[in-house]
């Protein structure tokens, strides 16, 4: 490894789904460029240690599923053997060829590459701290700061346990507990939980607000409720955990809540109560730039910072946490230091819950729309009415638009089912792009496909859905 | 109970303002008339102060927004007014739901029992919606809010490049649906177009009478001067207010200076003509004057100012009037300007002159006097923000101390664009103008 240039025209520091598109185009738009992460290739917490991994294994889990239901069509494969070691070499195998590939796109565009610890020692200048202790000093016309975020911790429940695990643990799979209670009815708590579910373990999940996924919408969380309560052992809504103990053979966890037991026995415990920008130990007091009370670097509709030549892009930058959202936020950023004029102003940012039924939604959600005061019309159309549907033997599905009174926008789309995940990038279209009902009711939609189930919701607006009888409200 | 706060009636046919600073935020418990924002109203900034007591639920408004009266400011959580009846049932009204569950008023979101439907009620306080989202990993809605413009992204991106602000366009599209085209137009409809070059925003024109009815015609296509002219002329005409103050200035001293110096300019190449004086005197007023060294761009509500000073001189030539501009004129002794004007107008009558040696102008000279005329009212040189006319210097009697003595006094007409340019701060410029013409010396003491 090469030592790092005194001078570099834009430093990107992480090189996560921020860090590393930001990185690339600026060496496509012909800029100087170096890119600073703690690991040997880019790739982030994404693809170490998140998107990546979890979505791997939940392939595996909702293989497992199915298989089980195969039976009610005639196909029995019994039980299944689980060879976890051969699993995470799978999952191990996933992630080298992605960060492997990365590392090629990186020396492909000639990108200086350093695997250090940056550390901002005034508004112009960085120390980069190599694993051996090495120090150089680096010093830039420009730069993005792309650090993401880690797994939040709250005092009472960090416990030093090797039974109580983050997400980040729980991805290396060590072994299948027993029983686990996971702390946190989000996308993170419910993912990996049904994937330990799927490979055997009895899962709880305990969650402080009234409904899983409390920032999703009531009905298409309803959906997905239904089938985690068949493969979870409970689920405890409304309700905290007070205290972990480490009782040497287990955690025993003491609840408080309406209608769940005071305290229970798991053999593990994984929290997964949010994640928290790495902002606190980037000697970021050395420059002037802003962060607000939860620790996200103040940045304006071009992600600068409060210091002009530095910008701030993906978790470290503000919510919602997504790689998506981190990736189109470096681009704006890296125009910008090009030249030209970029805003970051996705109307519709698509979220995507791996469960299964998997729930995914974009643009203004009806939850938020209440909130806002914001008079809407929204249009439902559930898989009970769709074919393809029946022949996966998946019901379990609801499509449903928020739909702008006057003008007929859509203005917001979400989908629990199977496939939510891939079937909302339509939606997300449909936002940006203006479009009415009218369009989506006249754009021809293959048969039979989930995808027919967007055209349909907004039959049913129009009141002419052949599949559904309307009845008048 | 959810409480509207809107802006109240600014009186004195004030409709919109700008804000200035939003006071408050989600989470704030207000009074009535307490301050939630400054608005700025082109007449004065004022608080604007909330006509409901509560607990802020959601603001509405950022500061550099510009906002109109009966816009929505704050929503409060706060005693129930009149607004109540309207507000309520309207939220989340749905195709599917054939009953209104009934729900406590909890304070995060519905719940999530299966048999729940979403029902007419809101869910109250944004502020627990809050603590909910710090307890759990909830991939949340954007910050960057929903400004629900009816506009592609790629429609966005070039509203943006050619500085049109997309949520003032009207779209054509069905549902409002903004287009490329729709922003065009927008473009091209507004009383300063942010593009001179090519043909301007030039209204259509009237049709014409059939002229053959009354005598014989004859057509003759415009040649390109012609229609360049006769386009930048609407334009200007049509976009900018101009005022013409007409002033005459005393130069009998600078004739009698003029005269026994032109030999100097002519061993240098030129020809120490009024223009060329006239040339250094404005360059020197531009730069003490810098509104006159500037252009408006009203696309941006922006002033530009000009670190250079490019003058151009009018030239009447065989083909029409053409402008060449003599750059950085204040840099140049008025010897040189002669040298250089003496060129360029050759250059200009020899069909020489390039589309660049026209370009980069801040300001434009035009004399008549050679034709006879006094005072007129010449036209601005789209985009500058004025233009010098110059007539024909004249012998007239004037009191000198008492007595009446022959003057040569010469007549200059200063158009200026009002958007820009105050008739008092005209009155100063024409006034140095004169000083520095009636008193040379004043050039190189003052300029």
């Amino acid at each position: 490894m090469s030592n790092p240039p005194n001078h570099t025209h834009l430093v990107v520091v992480g090189a996560g789904p921020a860090g590393y598109p930001a990185a690339f185009m600026a060496a496509d738009l012909g800029l100087d460029v170096v890119l600073v992460d703690q690991n040997l290739n880019p790739g982030g917490v994404c693809l170490y240690q998140g998107c990546i991994p979890s979505k791997t294994y939940l392939h595996a889990a909702k293989l497992i599923h199915e298989a089980r239901e195969a039976v009610d069509w005639g196909i029995d494969f019994g039980h299944p053997q689980v060879d976890l070691d051969k699993m995470r070499k799978w999952k191990d195998q996933v992630v080298s060829k992605l960060t492997g590939g990365l590392g090629q796109l990186s020396m492909q565009r000639r990108i200086e590459f350093h695997q250090a610890r940056a550390v901002f020692q005034d508004s112009h200048t960085l120390i980069l701290k190599k694993a051996d202790a090495e120090e150089s000093v680096l010093s830039f016309d420009y730069a993005l700061i792309a650090t993401g975020s880690r797994p939040n911790t709250m005092p009472h429940l960090n416990i030093s346990s090797p039974r109580v695990m983050d997400s980040t643990e729980a991805l290396k799979l060590t072994e299948i507990p027993k029983s686990l209670l996971v702390v946190g009815g989000g996308y993170i708590g419910l993912e990996l939980g049904t994937v330990y579910a799927a490979l055997g373990a009895e899962v709880s999940v305990v969650e402080a607000a009234t409904g899983l996924l409390p920032r999703a919408d009531r009905d298409l969380v309803e959906l997905l409720h239904r089938r985690i309560e068949r493969i979870f052992k409970s689920i405890y809504v409304g309700t905290k955990v007070a205290e972990l103990k480490d009782e040497g053979t287990g955690i025993r966890a003491k609840l408080l809540g309406v209608d769940v037991p005071d305290q229970e026995r798991f053999e593990k415990v994984l929290l997964s109560i949010g994640r928290r920008p790495n902002s606190n130990d980037l000697g970021l007091e050395n420059t002037h730039i802003e962060m607000d009370e939860k620790g996200f670097i103040k940045v304006d509709g071009q992600r600068r910072t409060s210091e002009p030549h530095i910008f701030a892009a993906g978790d470290v930058a503000g919510e919602p946490m997504l790689a998506h959202k981190a990736t189109h936020e470096a681009r704006v950023a890296v125009e910008t230091i090009a030249g030209k004029l970029a805003l970051f102003e996705g109307q519709a940012v698509p979220a995507v819950v791996f469960t299964d039924p998997e729930v995914a939604w974009c643009g203004l959600t009806e939850t938020q729309a209440r909130i806002e005061n914001r008079k809407v019309r929204i249009a439902r159309f559930p898989w009970t009415a769709s074919g393809r549907a029946t022949t996966l033997d998946r019901n379990d599905g609801m499509t449903k638009l928020v739909l702008e009174p006057q003008g007929e926008q859509i203005l917001g789309v979400g989908i629990v089912g199977v496939g939510a995940g891939e079937l909302i990038a339509e939606g997300v279209l449909a936002v940006e792009m203006a479009a009415t009902a009218q369009d989506l009711k006249m754009t021809i939609h293959a048969h039979p496909t989930l995808s027919e189930t967007v055209m349909e919701a907004a039959e049913v607006f129009f009141g002419h859905s052949a599949h559904l009888y309307p009845h008048k409200s | 109970m959810p409480v509207e706060v809107k802006l109240p009636d600014l009186g004195e046919n004030v409709d919109a303002g700008d804000v200035v600073k939003v006071l408050v935020k989600a989470g704030d418990t207000v009074k009535v008339d307490d301050p939630l924002l400054e608005l700025e109203t082109g007449k004065a900034t004022v608080e604007v102060p909330s006509t409901a007591a509560g607990k802020i639920v959601t603001v509405h408004v950022n500061a550099g927004d510009q906002i109109k009266v009966g816009q929505l400011l704050v929503t409060l959580d706060g005693e129930a007014t009149s607004d109540r009846s309207e507000s309520s049932d309207k939220s989340a009204p749905s195709e599917q739901s054939t009953k209104s569950a009934p729900s406590d008023k909890s304070e995060s979101s519905d719940k999530s029992a299966p048999s729940d439907k979403p029902d007419g009620k809101k869910s109250q306080s944004a502020a627990a919606a809050a603590a909910a989202s710090a307890s759990e990993d909830q991939p949340a809605a954007p910050s960057d809010g929903h400004r629900s413009v009816a506009a592609s992204p790629s429609v966005r991106q070039f509203a943006r490049e050619i500085g049109v602000d997309v949520s003032q366009v009207q779209g054509s599209g069905p549902g409002g649906r903004i287009s490329t085209e729709d922003v065009k137009q927008f473009a091209r409809s507004r009383p300063a177009p942010t593009a001179y070059a090519g043909p301007g925003a030039a209204p259509a024109a009237a049709p014409l009478p059939d002229f053959a009815k009354f005598g014989p015609v004859r057509r003759e296509a415009m040649d390109k001067i012609r229609q360049m002219t006769a386009q930048q002329m609407t334009l200007a005409w049509s976009t900018i207010p101009m005022v013409t103050h007409h002033e005459e200035a005393d130069v009998t001293e600078l004739e009698a200076l003029r005269k026994r110096f032109a030999p100097r300019a002519e061993a240098e190449g030129g020809k120490l003509t009024v223009t060329a004086i006239l040339l250094k005197v404005v360059a020197t007023a531009l730069r003490k004057f810098p509104e006159f060294n500037a252009s408006v761009d009203m696309a941006r509500q922006e002033v530009v100012y000009k670190d250079y000073v490019h003058v151009g001189v009018a030239v009447d030539t065989e083909r029409g009037l053409l402008v060449p501009v003599i750059r950085n004129a204040d840099e140049k002794s008025i010897l040189r300007l002669a040298a250089d004007l003496n060129a360029v107008a050759a250059k200009a009558h020899a069909r020489k002159l390039l589309p660049d040696d026209m370009a980069g102008g801040n300001f434009t000279v035009t004399n008549l006097g050679g034709m006879g005329t006094h005072h007129f009212t010449p036209i601005i040189n789209i985009p500058e923000t004025a233009i010098l006319g110059v007539g024909r210097a004249e012998w007239k009697p004037a009191l000198v101390d008492g007595e009446i003595e022959a003057r040569l006094r010469m007549p200059l007409s200063l158009t200026y664009d009002h958007r820009l340019i105050d008739g008092a701060d005209a009155a100063r410029f024409a006034k140095w103008l004169v000083e520095a013409l009636e008193e040379p010396f004043v050039l190189s003491l003052d300029g």
